[in-house]
């Protein structure tokens, strides 16, 4: 064993991205699934950063890519939480299996 | 003076304007205002005559009234000549005449405005005729005279006959026009030009000859034959006594009926250009002449009898003519319309007095008026060719045209005895005698002045009228009517007491059968029956034309109605019908194929619709989870 390597940060990453899968198709609290992508969101952020640690050092790529997915995920959290907030106000809760209005 | 002549039809032209549009509700003024514009015409007739008579020369005054370019150029206008002014006396005396007299002939009649105003016509038609310096101007007064003759013989309309036999003369004489103008289409092909003028140099110079121009010129006869009733239309001319005597006077006598002789005689160059043309209008004068006078001897009709000796005496001139008799026929023509006339107006007087035509009712007349029937008399002797009257002048000259061709000598000689007789059986039955029928005597008198002075003013011209012909003047009557080859014919002692005779056997004979009875007519009608009969029929003329013309006429016209009926229709009908029948596949078709096509496009769309729709099922984490089994399972497919 020669300490933490790249196949442990993606072990990782995988095993929290399978969290994070797991929740958003299990979860019935909107809220629950928006952690859980964000879950998702930090296990494709982990990747890229080991990515860019050991596969080109020399560049910083990974890490800016990350830095931006972060952006995005607070951006779309934000929306997404509003989007929440109306859904509460209008169904007077937030279970996403009774949330079926765009049906057909 | 000459240059404003065009005035004179003009007169007459206003007088039917204002009477029609104006003054049709009060009768005196429109007969006044009738009578006043032919007065004017005739004085101005006369003036015109005195200017012109003696002077060969041929005034021309014309306009262009159509220029299309060289090859259509056709000019109108008026031409004065001695014939002109002759025509224009006769028309226009006879016209007056006739106007004045039927002051008192129509008096009474609803329509009485309106029969001034269709004389009015007539007489502007005719005197347009006249003065016309070219054949179009001349048809369209020709066919103008046509349509006045037409309103004038139906002027009773309300008479099935009169309305019938204005029909009769329209249609008859349509046939001869239409030869007239097939006439002037040919002259107007080969000369190109319509003018008198023009086309008799034409003919002269030889530009216009040969087959070509007999056959226009018979063609252009054909005009005449319609209008003067000659052989084999002239039956239309009896039957037009179903209008007004008077009219029946001023059209039938004197003035229509010669439209067709001066026709002949005005284009007299090209008759004598074409020999052959020109025998068939002598044949067919003289045939006309002697079969009518023949009619004439057994009828019964005093209207009827005159209207035969019309025809008779308008063969004469046409024979004349065609013989190059021009100053003959013309001379003829004159002094007929004045005595003949005054036959016809005389005939009116007398059936004005005894309401019936028939001479066998009549007899006796002559002591109840005294003026028609001296009056009547004279233009008998005149007619018969008795000296020193107009007619012995002008008959005499037509037989002195006939020398050379003894065939129509003898004839003319036939026909001028037959005149004579028949005229006489008229005036003996009708004046002398004892009345045969009482009542009707009774109830006789004389008419009005009105009437008589308009008699008594025509008898004056039948017995003066010959005069200007008299042989020891300067050239006769040629002078008169002059025409650029001046044909005269020189008086002839032994001809004229030929006919003078054999006027005179003919009142004899009249005189011994129908005054003294010394003959008994109705054992010689017994004893030829079948001559007689012939000639009471016509000759069968009317009945032939019925089994011949009309009844094929009118099968034809049946058949051609059932095959319109049946074939055109049924064409018709059969591509409606196929039309329809078309329209409803049509409308099958579009129905079942394009609107199923178009429906079942919608139907399938619909269709698959309903059945995809329940894959969206609204459920977030379901579309989640097909994103991630799908990509589970394209893992595991990689």
């Amino acid at each position: 064993m020669e300490g933490i390597g790249l196949i442990h940060y993606l072990t990782l990453s995988a095993v929290v991205f399978c969290i994070g899968v797991f929740g958003m198709l299990t979860r019935r609290n909107a809220i629950g699934v928006l952690m859980s992508i964000e879950l998702m969101f930090n296990a494709v952020n982990i990747t890229l950063v080991a990515f860019a640690r050991y596969v080109t050092p020399a560049t910083i790529t990974g890490q800016v890519v990350a830095i931006f997915t972060i952006a995005v995920a607070a951006a779309e959290a934000t929306v997404a939480l509003a989007i929440v907030l109306l859904i509460y106000q209008h169904h007077r809760g937030i279970d996403v299996d009774r949330i079926n209005f765009m049906k057909w | 003076m000459l240059s404003y002549a065009w005035l004179i039809p003009v007169f007459p032209l206003c007088a039917m304007a204002v009477i029609m549009l104006l003054t049709h509700r009060n009768r005196v003024v429109s007969a006044a205002l009738s009578i006043t514009a032919v007065s004017i015409a005739f004085l101005y007739a006369w003036a015109i005559a005195f200017t012109v008579w003696g002077n060969p020369e041929v005034q021309r005054f014309s306009f262009d009234w159509l220029n299309l370019g060289p090859s259509m150029h056709i000019p109108i206008g008026i031409q004065i000549d001695g014939l002109t002014a002759m025509m224009l006396i006769v028309v226009t005396t006879v016209a007056l005449m006739v106007q004045i007299y039927s002051l008192g002939y129509m008096h009474g009649d609803p329509r009485f405005s309106r029969y001034y105003a269709f004389l009015s016509l007539f007489t502007m038609a005719m005197l347009t005729l006249v003065l016309a310096d070219n054949f179009f101007l001349m048809f369209v007064a020709w066919e103008l005279v046509g349509l006045a003759s037409y309103l004038l013989i139906g002027f009773w309309f309300e008479k099935q006959s009169a309305s019938d036999a204005g029909k009769k003369a329209f249609i008859t004489t349509r046939l001869g026009d239409l030869g007239f103008i097939i006439g002037l289409l040919m002259i107007y092909t080969g000369c190109g030009t319509l003018t008198f003028g023009g086309v008799f140099d034409a003919v002269k110079t030889g530009v216009l000859g040969g087959a070509f121009l007999t056959t226009a010129a018979i063609f252009l006869f054909g005009g005449a034959i319609g209008k003067s009733a000659q052989v084999p239309l002239h039956v239309w001319l009896p039957d037009a006594m179903e209008g007004p005597t008077p009219v029946w006077a001023v059209i039938h006598a004197a003035t229509m009926v010669v439209a067709g002789v001066y026709l002949v005689a005005r284009s007299l160059t090209i008759f004598m250009g074409a020999e052959t043309a020109a025998m068939t209008v002598a044949w067919i004068g003289i045939i006309t002449s002697l079969m009518a006078a023949s009619i004439g001897l057994v009828q019964n009709d005093i209207k009827r009898v005159l209207a035969f000796s019309t025809v008779s005496q308008l063969g004469y001139m046409i024979m004349a003519l065609g013989l190059g008799g021009f100053t003959a026929g013309t001379f003829h023509l004159m002094t007929h319309a004045f005595f003949k006339s005054l036959l016809f107006l005389g005939a009116g007087s007398v059936i004005h007095a005894v309401h019936t035509n028939d001479i066998r009712e009549m007899g006796g007349l002559h002591a109840k008026m005294k003026t028609t029937s001296i009056t009547f008399l004279i233009a008998a002797f005149a007619i018969a060719g008795i000296f020193p009257l107009s007619g012995f002048w002008s008959k005499d000259e037509i037989v002195a045209s006939t020398l050379g061709h003894p065939v129509f000598t003898v004839l003319t000689l036939l026909v001028a005895f037959m005149t004579a007789f028949y005229m006489f059986r008229l005036y003996f039955l009708t004046f002398t005698g004892t009345p045969r029928d009482k009542h009707k005597f009774e109830h006789a008198h004389e008419s009005p002045k009105v009437m008589t002075y308009p008699l008594i003013f025509l008898a004056v011209l039948s017995v003066v009228s010959g005069w200007i012909g008299l042989p020891w003047l300067h050239h006769g009557f040629s002078s008169v009517v002059y025409h650029h080859e001046p044909h005269h014919a020189e008086f002839h002692y032994g001809l004229a007491a030929i006919s003078l005779l054999v006027g005179l056997s003919g009142i004899g004979l009249a005189y011994l059968m129908y005054y003294k009875r010394r003959i008994d007519p109705d054992r010689i009608a017994t004893s030829m029956s079948g001559l007689y009969n012939t000639l009471l029929n016509k000759y069968y003329f009317d009945e032939a034309y019925e089994v011949l013309v009309i009844k094929p006429y009118y099968v034809m016209c049946q058949g051609w109605f059932w095959f319109d009926q049946h074939i055109i229709d049924g064409l018709v009908n059969g591509a409606g019908a196929f039309g329809v029948l078309w329209g409803r596949f049509q409308r099958w078709a579009d129905e079942t194929f394009v609107d199923g096509a178009v429906n079942g496009i919608g139907w399938l769309t619909r269709g698959f619709g309903a059945t995809i729709r329940y894959l969206q099922t609204g459920s977030l984490q379901n579309y989640a989870f097909i994103v991630f089994a799908a990509l589970v399972i394209l893992w595991i497919l990689r």
